[in-house]
């Protein structure tokens, strides 16, 4: 179905049916109980994840497939941010006008500089990345202030034109919307669980879908073979007189593009951008996201960016405190020794955390999670085996 | 004329910041082959040793000055560092002064130290992985660095002054004739620029004149044969890493005057040197040093009113606006070699 093979199909029905059901998954544990702070069903963080995974899914294009790490892919979304929020003061709340100016100006955006960076590769073409990301950063706190509202961040106002949509009079400033406001929510009550549907994160599910749906597509295809190829051996692509040009400017254009497409939908769900989205850290964010999950997998950038943004999320809410009422069941002297060194890693020190999570992953699982996942099954498997095959 | 020698003086200071890292990550881009993105932690590690220097200096206990006395009559307590008790006021109050100077003698054995630990426990484990691997296990390191600073200093800058005796500004104007106060530059810049360049010199003579420099050398143009030779290469490129470290944290520990260190100051300052080291050629130490010097004076010069008033916001992009025409029109750099990381 879909051009895909029945294994393919299975699988994305999979994703379809996990992304559908994502509020459900993620509150496994009632609205009450002492567990309710590792619930991650609550709208801002799923709309997140959907987001942040379809930012990894067009980095993961261009990294897993061609090897070509761009250390500037932040630039685009901050790009398509300040697009969308442009939109949204301009023309109209409706989310989708915003969205495809976001993807059209970022995909420019990626032209111009995947034209330019694409000429060298390795660490050069990072570096070339790197330096147009930060030029935008820069630009965008200093020269662009106008455009960009500098560092306070570009903003709604009551005053904005909006042509297309009807007068403001309520007095507050207005929600994006497509018909039905962004942040309206259904909450579910069954028994003591809670769950929140809200309308932005059915928006960002909807669109992740088709992002995946289309990589998919991109790796099943002979263009997405042809990014292999010049993964593996790009001289020899050049002696078979193929010029690689084109397939990877293309493939950094649809990159750049998913890239704006997530900075539309940030804007879309919380309308203000600020120029710390280009920042070259957020560019390594995704870079982490994308090798954690393990780079050139499909699912791999998804549960990469799903897992930061979890662990982000619930490492920053923790404290001391709940950290000895965790441990309280040690002699007194040890739990104060945990509790202190775990008290680094939580709150302030996520970003300890992650960088700790980060050279794990590089040092010990190249491959990202993907490939754990794959070597646990794989030893699972040997495991049961081991009575019908005789060793090697 | 005197606007343009003010420009340059300004872009040194800057400059040799940035040569000095760019000739450390050079080194270590140039022995081992690994491209060494905690360079800039390095430097902030370095920095952060002179405020350890400064507060080292500066601990204190109360006692009670029986010739003071406070508002209510009772006698003042006053905190005295014990520097000034065990080597008298004079020379106590000296030595805290010259805090930030002193703090290289910290810094050295400190540097090579983590370079060692640095090379021995992580870098060594990924000479055989590619550049994309390295980049990204050091960015990982660089951000462990950072926040284990933050941790023990805080987030905020921490002013560590130059010693008094450097503290005023020399007319720099009146020694090539020109007017009086025309080009005024801050003495401490002029001893950084100094320092880096003693710092330069003193590695490319020990590159140079030294059999073990030597044998650095060749190893960097043909690590095999050296090794065949019965060299054993590692060792020295492992020391060759400690070394490398210990110049970015000298560069860091004697810029504290100039910006008030905070702990992600090696980020900023690691950006540019790479674009430093890429426009000077990958591997090439020579080329390191001179774009170094160039993109900081360039930069100085990109500052100058008249110049923004032109081309609006250029003193904020110069450098990797020049980084991107250096790539596309000599994909060597400046002074690389032919043949290393040309593709």
């Amino acid at each position: 179905m879909f051009g895909l093979d029945q294994k393919d199909t299975k699988f994305l029905w999979i994703v379809v049916a996990l992304t559908l059901l994502t509020p459900f998954i993620l509150n496994p544990f009632p609205a009450e109980s002492a567990m309710a702070q590792f619930n991650a069903g609550y709208p801002a963080l799923m709309q997140r994840f959907a987001i942040y995974g379809i930012l990894a899914i067009g980095f993961n294009l261009l990294f897993g497939l061609t090897g070509y790490l761009s250390f500037g892919h932040a630039a685009f979304l901050g790009i398509g941010s300040y697009a969308a929020v442009w939109m949204f003061k301009l023309v109209s709340m409706n989310v989708i006008p915003a969205i495809l100016l976001a993807m059209v100006l970022s995909g420019l955006f990626a032209l111009v500089i995947g034209y330019i960076s694409l000429r060298r590769s390795g660490i050069y073409f990072s570096i070339l990345t790197l330096a147009f990301a930060q030029m935008s950063y820069n630009l965008a706190y200093s020269v662009f202030t106008p455009i960009t509202n500098g560092e306070t961040g570009l903003q709604l106002s009551l005053s904005d034109p909006r042509i297309l949509d009807a007068e403001n009079t309520s007095g507050s400033l207005p929600v994006p919307n497509l018909w039905i406001n962004m942040n309206a929510s259904w909450d579910l009550h069954l028994g003591p669980w809670t769950f929140t549907l809200n309308a932005g994160y059915y928006l960002c599910a909807v669109i992740a879908i088709i992002a995946f749906y289309l990589s998919m597509r991109i790796f099943r295809s002979p263009f997405g073979l042809m990014l292999r190829a010049i993964k593996s051996n790009q001289t020899r692509m050049a002696y078979t007189g193929l010029n690689t040009k084109p397939y990877t400017l293309a493939v950094f254009v649809i990159s750049g593009m998913y890239a704006g497409l997530a900075g539309g939908l940030l804007a879309a769900m919380d309308p203000l951008a600020g120029a710390e989205r280009m920042q070259w850290t957020a560019s390594g964010e995704v870079v982490l996201m994308t090798i954690l999950g393990g780079a050139g997998t499909l699912m791999g950038p998804v549960l990469g960016a799903g897992f930061i943004k979890y662990c982000e999320n619930i490492f920053s809410k923790i404290n001391e405190g709940i950290l000895h009422d965790w441990f309280s069941f040690l002699p007194d002297p040890i739990e104060n020794v945990v509790v202190w060194i775990g008290a680094r890693f939580v709150g302030d020190g996520w970003q300890l955390t992650l960088g700790v999570l980060f050279m794990l992953i590089v040092i010990f699982l190249p491959g990202g999670l993907v490939e754990g996942g794959k070597r646990i099954a794989k030893r699972w498997s040997k495991k049961t085996d081991t009575t019908t095959t005789p060793a090697e | 004329m005197d606007a343009i020698i003010l420009q340059i003086l300004n872009g040194l200071d800057k400059g040799s910041a940035y040569a000095l890292i760019a000739l450390g990550l050079t080194l270590i881009f140039g022995t081992l082959g690994v491209v060494n993105f905690a360079h800039g932690a390095l430097f902030m590690i370095g920095a952060f040793c002179s405020v350890f220097m400064q507060r080292l200096l500066n601990v204190s206990h109360q006692i009670v000055d029986e010739t003071q006395k406070d508002f209510l009559g009772n006698p003042l307590k006053v905190d005295v560092p014990y520097v000034k008790e065990w080597f008298g006021d004079a020379f106590g109050s000296a030595l805290i002064d010259w805090s930030v100077p002193i703090a290289i003698i910290l810094v050295i054995p400190v540097m090579l130290l983590v370079g060692w630990i640095m090379e021995r426990g992580l870098i060594k484990h990924f000479y055989k992985r590619p550049h994309a691997d390295q980049i990204l296990v050091t960015f990982g390191l660089a951000i462990v660095l950072q926040e284990v600073v933050r941790y023990f200093y805080g987030a905020n800058p921490i002013p560590t002054p130059a010693p008094s005796m450097f503290q005023g500004s020399i007319d720099f104007g009146v020694l090539l004739g020109f007017d009086p106060n025309a080009v005024v530059y801050p003495y401490w810049r002029l001893v950084y620029f100094l320092f880096s360049a003693a710092i330069i010199g003193l590695v490319f003579a020990f590159l140079q004149f030294t059999t073990f420099g030597m044998v650095v050398r060749a190893g960097m143009a043909d690590r095999e044969t050296v090794g065949i030779l019965g060299i054993d290469i590692d060792k020295r490129f492992t020391l060759m890493f400690g070394l490398a470290a210990a110049v970015a944290g000298m560069a860091g520990a004697m810029y504290t005057p100039i910006l008030s260190p905070n702990y992600h100051m090696g980020m900023d300052f690691l950006v540019l040197s790479f674009v430093v080291v890429v426009v000077g050629g990958m591997g090439s130490l020579p080329g390191a040093v001179l774009s170094g010097f160039l993109l900081g004076i360039l930069q100085s010069f990109a500052s100058m009113n008249e110049v923004k008033s032109i081309i609006p916001g250029i003193d904020q992009v110069i450098i990797y606006l020049v980084a991107i025409i250096i790539l596309l029109t000599r994909p060597r750099g400046l002074m690389g070699r032919k043949g290393v990381m040309e593709e």
